[in-house]
Parts: structure tokens; sequence; C-alpha cells
């Protein structure tokens, strides 16, 4: 007999999809729709066999239409229902903008307390596929930048599986970013759902030389980088932000004030990026604790090019990071 | 004068009573905000509905406590209509506690849960997604109530007002979708921003049923809305009902009106929604003007009753500025 501690090897797909399932399972309330969920399987595969299994009522297909769907989404959450919305890249969510801003961050201030929105917005995001300016980016600073949207970044197989839960529960709109470029990455993770917050960071690895601070699809990345600096004996701290806004500021600054020194990996562009914010937090809170300044291994600021070799240049990868660390602490 | 609709029943004459008593009111409560802004008493956009009134109390009183309403930005009239008082209403656009959004929406919010009264929306056209998401909850749920929701004619210019009409039809959920035709968008002419100016037949393209309406005339609007309403309720599906009114006051208190003549606005105000309601009620002997002077005699009071309620409200302290970004109880 399995219990908690069983562990299976998954795709990061197939992690998705069984925390849609038990979403589906768990709350009568809670239906997915989006474009190509139902009959195509989801334009990932991420919902392949849910229409099948949850019928058409739980599993809607929709139209072209963001605006339209994310906002049906969000009156649907007010009315009572538990919608998770599907909205296939983070490109197309700009459609969606209007309402994810103007509507489901803004009513419950707008009302005085009184319009919950508890809906579920499920972005596909990143860079590395080869898909160009139109399909591929890493824009959760746009979404981070807004007061009263939760947003966060399913960095892991742990939260692909486990996120969408915790994201439920919440009475507030949920913004959560999910990897296409992780989809066929398999990983070993618990086979039974585990619960996880969604209110603070955690560190992926510890160590005590220097504070990796990360999120989304880097977080691999850096913890393959920490692999790579403990073979010449740097033990580098990772730190997965996971939840975007609101920052859980306290993980990460109790690891720089550990380890001294911090460098903050992200593929998002540079200015005004989260790896921005944090660098602010950390000057602000324990710049006295610092043994270096810190640094930051960003997006390149260009719109993503189609051709592999200049597209594998424009984000950060495990390279620069291990050779910045080096840098950082001396090593070189 | 052309009355299409008739209220025959002598147990009717207390409801016919009830709807000029709210027009007069809404036209009183009208004059006194743009009295209080001329004082700075209120500030930010103040939109009246002066001229507009037949559409709000025609639709309102069609429909059930049970239904869902969402407007404009040009809503005072709509939440008197609803019942939501005049008080909390007034101590809103005062942006104070005791107002119906506890002083964070102001006159383009007003919002009331408990009245099934939604907002008070004022991003043109955003609203149309989330009545579409509240009519689906309604269908999902099996509940037996309908969504109504008002909007300009300047909404059906946007891409929220198509994909809405589309996935209203698609889905097959039960929402009246009301155009409140003043013929101006801000100050651009409707000649100047549709190519059909005949909003009604837009509902010909989604294969949602639609009628036009004089919205200068009660009756006529209360007749359309009966049946409007009736069919939504049957069917189970959408309906355009197209209200063409005219507003007599500005677009909002900044607006110079350098679009149009003032004779245009002369020969509107002859159709004027109250005094032909009245002189209809009068000539059927269910009132006298003794009862009509009454009845102003005690709005004015109301209204300036409310006035004093505002002035006597509070301020919320400043250290509650963030509050209502996110839900205090964090889990549902």
């Amino acid at each position: 007999m399995e219990n908690a501690t069983t562990k299976i090897k998954t795709t990061y797909r197939e992690a998705l999809k069984q925390g849609l399932r038990e979403a589906l399972q768990n709350d009568e309330r809670v239906f997915l729709m989006g474009e190509d969920v139902g009959r195509y399987g989801g334009a990932f595969a991420v919902s392949k066999g849910l229409l099948q299994e949850f019928g058409e009522e739980r599993i809607m297909d929709t139209p072209l239409s963001e605006a339209g769907f994310v906002g049906a989404g969000i009156g649907a959450a007010i009315a009572g229902m538990r919608p998770i919305v599907e909205v296939m890249t983070v490109n197309f969510s700009l459609l969606a903008f209007d309402q994810i801003v103007n509507n489901a961050a803004t009513l419950l201030h707008m009302s005085g307390g009184q319009v919950h929105v508890p809906v579920v917005i499920r972005i596909g995001c990143g860079i590395g596929r080869q898909l160009a300016a139109q399909h591929s980016h890493s824009w959760e600073p746009f979404y981070a930048h807004v007061p009263g949207l939760i947003v966060l970044s399913a960095g892991t197989h742990e939260d692909a599986r486990n996120m969408l839960h915790a994201a439920l529960q919440s009475p507030d709109p949920v913004i959560l970013f999910e990897y296409t470029f992780l989809l066929n990455m398999e990983k070993e993770i618990p086979a039974e759902a585990t619960p996880v917050t969604i209110t603070k960071a955690k560190v992926r690895r510890e160590g005590k030389d220097i504070s990796i601070i990360t999120y989304g699809a880097a977080v691999y990345k850096c913890l393959e980088a920490a692999t790579e600096l403990a073979k010449i004996g740097i033990e580098a701290e990772v730190v997965d932000l996971r939840v975007l806004r609101p920052i859980d500021e306290t993980t990460f600054l109790a690891s720089v004030s550990k380890t001294h020194r911090a460098l903050i990996v992200e593929e998002a562009w540079r200015s005004v990026s989260i790896s921005a914010e944090v660098s602010a937090r950390i000057m602000e809170k324990v710049f006295y604790d610092l043994d270096a300044p810190v640094q930051r291994l960003c997006g390149a600021e260009v719109p993503i090019p189609y051709a592999n070799h200049l597209e594998e240049a424009a984000i950060p990868q495990v390279n620069d990071i291990v050779n910045t660390v080096k840098k950082m602490i001396h090593h070189d | 004068m052309s009355q299409s609709a008739t209220i025959a029943k002598p147990m009717e004459i207390k409801k016919a009573l009830l709807l000029l008593y709210q027009m007069l009111l809404i036209r009183r409560f009208e004059e006194k905000a743009a009295e209080q802004y001329t004082k700075s008493k209120i500030r930010g956009f103040l939109h009246l509905y002066t001229g507009e009134e037949a559409v709000a109390v025609g639709v309102i009183q069609a429909i059930t406590e049970e239904d869902n309403v969402l407007c404009t930005y040009r809503e005072h009239g709509h939440a008197l209509a609803r019942g939501i008082d005049a008080d909390v209403i007034m101590a809103e656009m005062y942006g104070k506690m005791e107002g119906c959004s506890l002083g964070r929406g102001g006159s383009m919010h007003l919002f009331d849960v408990s009245k099934k009264f939604y907002g008070g929306n004022a991003i043109v056209s955003g609203h149309l997604p989330l009545a579409v998401g509240m009519a689906l909850a309604s269908k999902k749920q099996k509940k037996e109530n309908i969504t109504v929701c008002f909007f300009g004619e300047g909404a059906a210019a946007e891409g929220e007002f198509h994909e809405a009409m589309n996935l209203a039809a698609l889905w097959k959920v039960p929402l009246l979708f009301v155009c409140e035709n003043n013929l101006y968008a801000m100050g651009t002419a409707i000649r100047h921003s549709h190519s059909e100016t005949h909003i009604e037949k837009k509902g010909a393209a989604y294969g949602i049923e639609a009628e036009a309406v004089d919205g200068m005339d009660l009756m006529a609007v209360i007749d359309a809305a009966n049946t409007a309403t009736q069919k939504v309720r049957s069917s189970g599906k959408p309906y355009l009902l197209v209200c063409n009114t005219y507003r007599f006051k500005a677009h909002s208190m900044f607006d110079a009106e350098l679009y149009r003549a003032k004779k245009e606005v002369d020969e509107w105000k002859k159709r004027d929604p109250i005094p032909t309601f009245k002189n209809y009620l009068l000539k059927q002997k269910w009132i006298t003007p003794a009862e009509i002077t009454a009845f102003e005699q005690k709005i004015e009071t109301k209204v300036q009753l409310a006035v004093d309620f505002a002035e006597a409200g509070t301020w919320e302290p400043i250290a509650e500025l963030t509050k209502f970004t996110y839900s205090e109880n964090k889990m549902q």
C-alpha cells in the first residue's frame, strides 16, 4: 500500500494534470475553462482526458476570446463558483489584462470588501521552445506589480502538483504561472498530494556561501548550477521565491543574512523586474550583512528571438550562473 | 402620447405610483448631487442620470430580489431603483465610511451585494464578461435567477461587448443585456462611432433576440422589460434590449458640451419621461396634483437627509489605507 512518502517519477505535465484532476474531484464548484482544454486535450496536453472523465459542464472549451472567458471566470467566481481559467500563453493573457487588473484585482477594494473573486487563472509561461516573440516570454513581473492579485510561480514538479489546490482555497484572485519548457521533464515527487503554502518562499537547497534567489523556469537551472559549484567547494543556497505577490521577503532576507552574498536569477527582462524588487529589499533591510554587492542575471532586454542560439543567449543558462557565482566569491 | 403598455389592474396602481416616486427621487437626487459637487463636497467624476430615469426604473421593476444587476459608472439611478438607500449612496459619493462601498468606490462604484447590485463599473464594457460569468454560475448552480447588465451604446463598440454577446449565446446563459443608448459616448455621437447605429441589429450576428424601445417612455420600457425578462427566464438564453434615451446633462461635471447643440437638448427635453408618466397617471386619475406635491415634499426631505447623513459621516482612518486589497479571511 502506498503512503505519503512513496515517490513516483512524473513529468511536470502529469503533475499539473493530477493537480487539476484532484481539484475537480474535490469540489463540485470547480470547473476548468479555456482554449482547447477539452476536445483537443489542452494545447500542451495538460488536460488530456479530463473532458472524458468530467464532462462538458466541468471542462469547457472556449472560443478565442481571452477578455470574454477570463471575465466570465471572474464573474462566475463572484457568483459562487471556483473556476480555473487556463490561458494558453502569457502573451495571450494581455488580451485579458483589463479583466485581470481592472476587475479581478480591484472589485474587493472598490466594493469596500463586499465582492470576493476566488478565481484561479493558470497561464503558460516561459522561454526555450523556439516559439519566438509572440509565444514565449517571462512576464510574471507585469502581474506581480498589481495589488489585489496573488501571483504564484510553479518552478518545480512539487508545486506543479500541489499549488493549484492551495490556490483554490484563496478567496482572492490567483495568477498561477506554469512553465511550458518544463512540461516533459521528469522528476521524483511524492505520489500523494502534499500540502504547500502559497504565502512563503522555499529554500530548495541549503548552503552557506551564497544565496541564489530565483523563481520559475530558472529554479532547476540554479539547482544544477549549485551542484556544479559544490564540486569546487562552493555551497550555494537556492531560494525559490514561488510567491511573487505578496512576496515573502522574510525567507530570502534570512538566507542573505546567513550567506552574506546574493545572486538573483530570473528569465524576465532586467529592468523593473522581480530581481529589481528583491535587490531593493536586500539593500533596505540587510545591507550591512552583505560581503559583496548584490548581482543579477536576467533575461536580455529583447523580444525573444526564434533562432535557437539567440534564444539561449537571451536568458541565463547554468554556465552563466556558475561563472557569476565564482566571480562573486573570487574563485576565478 | 403612444403608450405601448397599460397598467390596467387597480392592484397595480400602487406599483405605478412607486415608479413615479422612484423617477422623481432619482431626478432630485441627481440635482442635489450636482449641487454638492459644485460645493466640492463630492469630487472625482460625477455622471448624472437625468433624462434617462425611465430606463433603470422600467427595467429594474421587472426583476426579482434574486436577480443580479451590473451597471455602468452612471448608476445612481439604478442603485436607487434597486432599493439602495439614498443615504448610503450620498455618503459613498462623499467618500465616507458609511457609504455603500465604504468610501472606496465613489460615484462610479456603488456596490451592495445584499441587493445583488454589482457596481458601478467604469471600464466601458469591462463588466459585460462578468455578467456572462454570473449568469453562467446561475446555470451551473441550477438557480432560477437571471442577470441584468446595463451598458451604454459606447460599450457596444468595444471588443468585450462582442465577446460577451458571443459567449452568452454560445453557452445559453440567462442574461439580459440592456443597452442604454443615449446617443453619445462621452462627446462622440453614435453616427461617428458605429457603422450600424441600430444597436439591436447586432444581436442577430450572435443569434440573440433583440428589441429596441423608446427609453423616454416608462410604459414602453416596462412592457419591453417585462417581455424580455420573461423570455430570458423561460428560455434560459440571453436577450438584448436597447433603450433609446438621452441624457439631459453633460457627460460629467467636466464636460463643456461642445459636441451637441442646445436646440437638440431642448428637443429631447420635450420628451422628458417624468412629465410624460406624471400626465398619464393624472389622466387616469390614479394620482392627484396634491399627491404629486406630497411626493415631491417627501423626496425633498429624503434627499436633504441623505446630504445630512453624508455630512455627518466619518472619514476612514488612514491607518486602514490598504484594507480590502486582500480578503481578511484567507480561506474559503
